[in-house]
């Protein structure tokens, strides 16, 4: 099968893809890491972290929305965008609450991971230390929001896989936050169930199951084995083995 | 049965319990109720079978839904520049001073709120206020005691004095458009004689162009939405005029309202739209009740419902929906989430309206002007439409002229007069900046008046805000940052999270705390914004700063201190509290004491 009407070239490497795919799947499935938050294999695209930002053909997208076509030249990884992937992180470090080495996610944490992959050393901006109580009500499951990052994946796998909708991103702008769909908006009020799709999405800390903390020790962790680009290309490698 | 489900009741019914209907819902409801309680939210989401979490999320959203009581008296001042400049913020100041309140807090009694709004498009008129959803203009201290007066004894909106209400249409130049006689139907009957393939082959000719500001040829719009497929198609107007200082389409609401519909109803017949919907922004609300006279009279007269002016097979209805306070709704895809009564969160592009639009339906989004340009279209032939303006741009464009002039106001003129031109005409003296369409536009120098207002040039949605020279760049920036903070959606982390970052920045720097570290940074956001952002609104939002920082730069350079750098945190003063708890105040409970 040749190349130029069913691959699009990322950083000069030619990525084949299935009619329908996003830049972000055809790339990821060819082992061509894309740095991606929001984005998650089994739901649709919702393009709101904006760390997939690639330059297609001179002009700036969202790789997780955008299909992939035919005579696609993308860029990821140079120098401007990976200092914006980076500035990305750091508001996401600032807006909310993330002290990792107090985090049991930690090693696990995607948020983490794509600090180091962007070579991010201080969150750089100045704190905006919010104010969010954490839910503790639930017998299985934490809730922190100190470190959601609104990646609404746990909305999505709630409304759309667990048909219970008990998530929802309210507010707007700075006063964006998620809320639980209970009279007393306590998780603890509300059918969610530790199998829930929902309990086990969460790319950062902010949905922690209870009980089962540092099973494995911090160190030895995913992210701490392998960094989250690496892991992506070996991943795709194994699949196609 | 207690007033809150009786009222709720009757809201869902009107509105047939339809989820898509929910905005409308919750602003209706809330007219009657002053706000919505929990109760409220409770029953809403019952009514509809939806999660109360869905109502929370539209009530957080829109400025003008309240989940805490705001008063039977809701006061909303315009923070528009142009207001400021006329002296709105001593204005405010003075109210909530006279009335003993705090900004945005209910009096103890639940009789009244003061709060600052964005732009409500009074420019012309201001400073201007909105209480229960209707616009007093022209405010003076004098007016502002007297409202407060009228407040305190608990008087009646109906009884206040009419000429607080009276809203001018300003009309001070008008060409092709606002000049011409009109006769009812005439544009329909002709639209109807040209046929629907004739009509889009005027359209084709004429060259038209959206007049919101990011001129798409309208033809192209209408011919790709005709073409997609589906059964129902719908036609959106979009009145949510809410780039800071933009009035044009208030004028053309309240003056050239049969214009607008028939122009509905043309791109409908053009494209096989039996629906339209006119989303018209909460700012406007004064206008529902005469907008809706209005097109009961059309129906009456068949120009509106079924066999429109007698051809059969042309069918086409309008329903006005209403925003509630969110700049970001002017977006297309936004408006039409805020049309389905979500909050208005702009959608992944593409698919783009035409083929995937409202419910999913082709749909079709224009400017008010725009539609009404659609009129004259219908009735000269495209030709004549392309003959005036430029090339690129064809027709006339309505400016919306505010600031420092001696006769702010609407003018109409012929794409490629030069800004200049505009200046002489409105009376401005000394003009040290013009802002082009908003702060989502372009700032404009003296050696740039030469240019024109056109496509291919200046662009613009409208807004054409003058600074004379006493004016002060830097503050212009800052008020156009600030609202670009608070009218973010929040979707994206770009925006959300940088438009806050570059407000803090400013407020540094107006400290007196800034150093050239924050004026890179501000650079370095902008662009970031400029980049990544999912909507045209974080994309511009750095705008103003970039702009005034190249063309006014001596506006923040005597704001900023020497040195490299000055941290955002004081040292000494987090440690206020500590001090307190310790009983402490000596020379070693501060830090930087010792030196």
């Amino acid at each position: 099968m040749s190349g130029t009407e069913t691959a699009i070239v990322v950083d000069e490497i030619p990525v084949p893809f299935k009619p329908g795919q996003t830049i972000l799947e055809a790339a990821l499935e060819a082992g061509v890491y894309i740095p991606h938050l929001c984005a998650h294999p089994e739901f649709a695209p919702h393009g709101s972290c904006k760390l997939c930002t690639v330059i297609v053909n001179g002009r700036n997208a969202s790789a997780c929305t955008l299909k992939a076509a035919a005579g696609q030249e993308i860029e990821v990884d140079t120098p401007d965008l990976h200092a914006y992937r980076r500035t990305l992180v750091q508001m996401l470090f600032v807006e909310g609450n993330h002290f990792c080495p107090g985090c049991e996610k930690s090693g696990n944490c995607q948020l983490q991971a794509l600090a180091y992959d962007s070579e991010m050393m201080t969150p750089h901006f100045v704190e905006f230390y919010p104010h969010r109580p954490v839910d503790a009500s639930h017998p299985d499951v934490l809730i922190d929001f100190n470190r959601c990052i609104q990646c609404e994946l746990c909305v999505r796998a709630s409304r759309d896989v667990d048909g219970k909708s008990i998530f929802a991103l309210v507010g707007r702008g700075m006063a964006s936050h998620i809320v639980v769909n209970s009279p007393s908006g306590k998780l603890g009020d509300t059918n969610f169930s530790v199998a829930d799709k929902a309990a086990h999405v969460c790319p950062v800390g902010a949905i922690l199951i209870k009980r089962v903390g540092y099973a494995v020790p911090i160190g030895e962790r995913r992210y701490d084995l392998e960094a989250i680009s690496e892991e992506a290309s070996r991943c795709a490698g194994e699949e196609v083995r | 049965m207690s007033d809150t489900s009786e009222v709720v009741l009757q809201a869902l019914e009107r509105r047939r319990a339809e989820p898509t209907q929910l905005l409308q819902i919750l602003r209706e409801v809330q007219e009657e109720l002053d706000w919505i309680s929990p109760e409220t939210t409770h029953s809403v989401a019952a009514g509809l079978g939806i999660p109360a979490t869905q109502v929370e999320s539209v009530v957080q959203f829109y400025s003008f839904l309240y989940e805490q009581p705001r008063g039977r008296y809701r006061i909303l001042v315009s923070d528009n520049i142009t207001d400021r400049m006329l002296g709105s913020l001593t204005l405010f100041e003075h109210m909530l001073k006279r009335l003993k309140l705090r900004r945005a807090e209910a009096s103890a009694d639940g009789a009244v709120s003061v709060d600052l709004t964005s732009c409500t498009g009074m420019c012309d008129q201001g400073p201007a206020l909105l209480v229960n959803n209707r616009p007093v203009t022209r405010l003076t201290a004098r007016r502002v005691d007297e409202i407060c007066d009228l407040v305190r004894g608990d008087v009646p909106l109906a009884e206040w004095p009419a000429d607080y209400f009276r809203v001018e249409d300003n009309i001070r130049r008008a060409d092709a458009l606002l000049g011409s006689r009109y006769e009812p139907g005439s544009g329909l009957r002709a639209a109807i004689a040209l046929g629907r393939q004739g009509m889009l082959d005027e359209m084709k000719r004429s060259n038209l162009r959206g007049r919101g500001g990011a001129g798409f040829a309208t033809a192209v719009k209408w011919e790709s939405c005709r073409n997609a497929p589906g059964a129902e198609r719908y036609i959106v107007c979009n009145a949510d005029e809410g780039e800071p200082g933009t009035f044009k389409d208030r004028v053309l609401l309240t003056s050239f309202a049969e214009r607008i519909f028939e122009g509905m109803a043309i791109a409908g017949f053009t494209v096989g739209a039996a629906n339209g919907l006119l989303y018209l922004r909460g700012e406007y609300r004064y206008l529902l009740e005469p907008l809706e006279a209005k097109l009961e009279s059309m129906r009456r007269d068949r120009r509106l419902g079924a066999s429109i002016c007698g051809a059969q097979g042309f069918d086409f209805d309008i329903e006005i929906h209403l925003g509630a306070g969110a700049y970001i709704c002017g977006e297309e895809s936004a408006l039409i989430e805020s049309l389905e009564g979500k909050p208005g969160k702009p959608r992944i592009r593409p698919p783009f309206p035409v083929t995937a639009g409202y419910l999913g339906k082709p749909t079709v989004v224009n400017n008010v002007e725009t539609l009404v340009e659609a009129t004259v279209v219908a009735l000269q032939g495209g030709r004549i439409f392309a003959g005036h303006g430029t090339r690129h741009s064809a027709g006339t464009k309505i400016l919306s002229v505010s600031g420092d002039c001696a006769r702010p106001g609407i003018y109409e003129y012929p794409f490629g007069v030069r800004v200049e031109q505009v200046l002489k005409d409105c009376g401005a003296a000394d003009v040290v900046a013009v802002q082009i369409s908003g702060p989502s536009g372009i700032c404009l120098t003296p050696d740039e008046f030469r240019r024109h207002i056109a496509f291919e040039d200046v662009p613009t949605a409208g807004a054409f805000m003058i600074f004379g020279k006493e004016r002060d760049l830097f503050e212009v920036a800052r008020n156009f940052t600030y609202f670009f903070a608070h009218e973010s959606c929040g979707f994206c982390t770009p925006c959300r999270v940088g438009t806050t970052l570059m407000r803090d920045a400013l407020d540094k720097i107006a400290d007196g705390r800034g150093s050239r570290y924050e004026i890179n940074e501000l650079m370095r956001l902008a662009e970031l914004l400029r980049r990544t952002s999912h909507c045209g609104l974080g994309q511009t939002a750095g705008n103003p700063v970039r702009d005034t920082w190249l063309k006014f730069r001596p506006a923040y350079e005597r704001r900023l201190i020497r040195g490299d750098f000055d941290p955002a945190v004081d040292l000494d003063a987090a440690l206020t509290r500590a001090r307190e708890i310790a009983g402490r105040d000596d020379a070693g409970a501060h830090i930087g004491a010792e030196q």
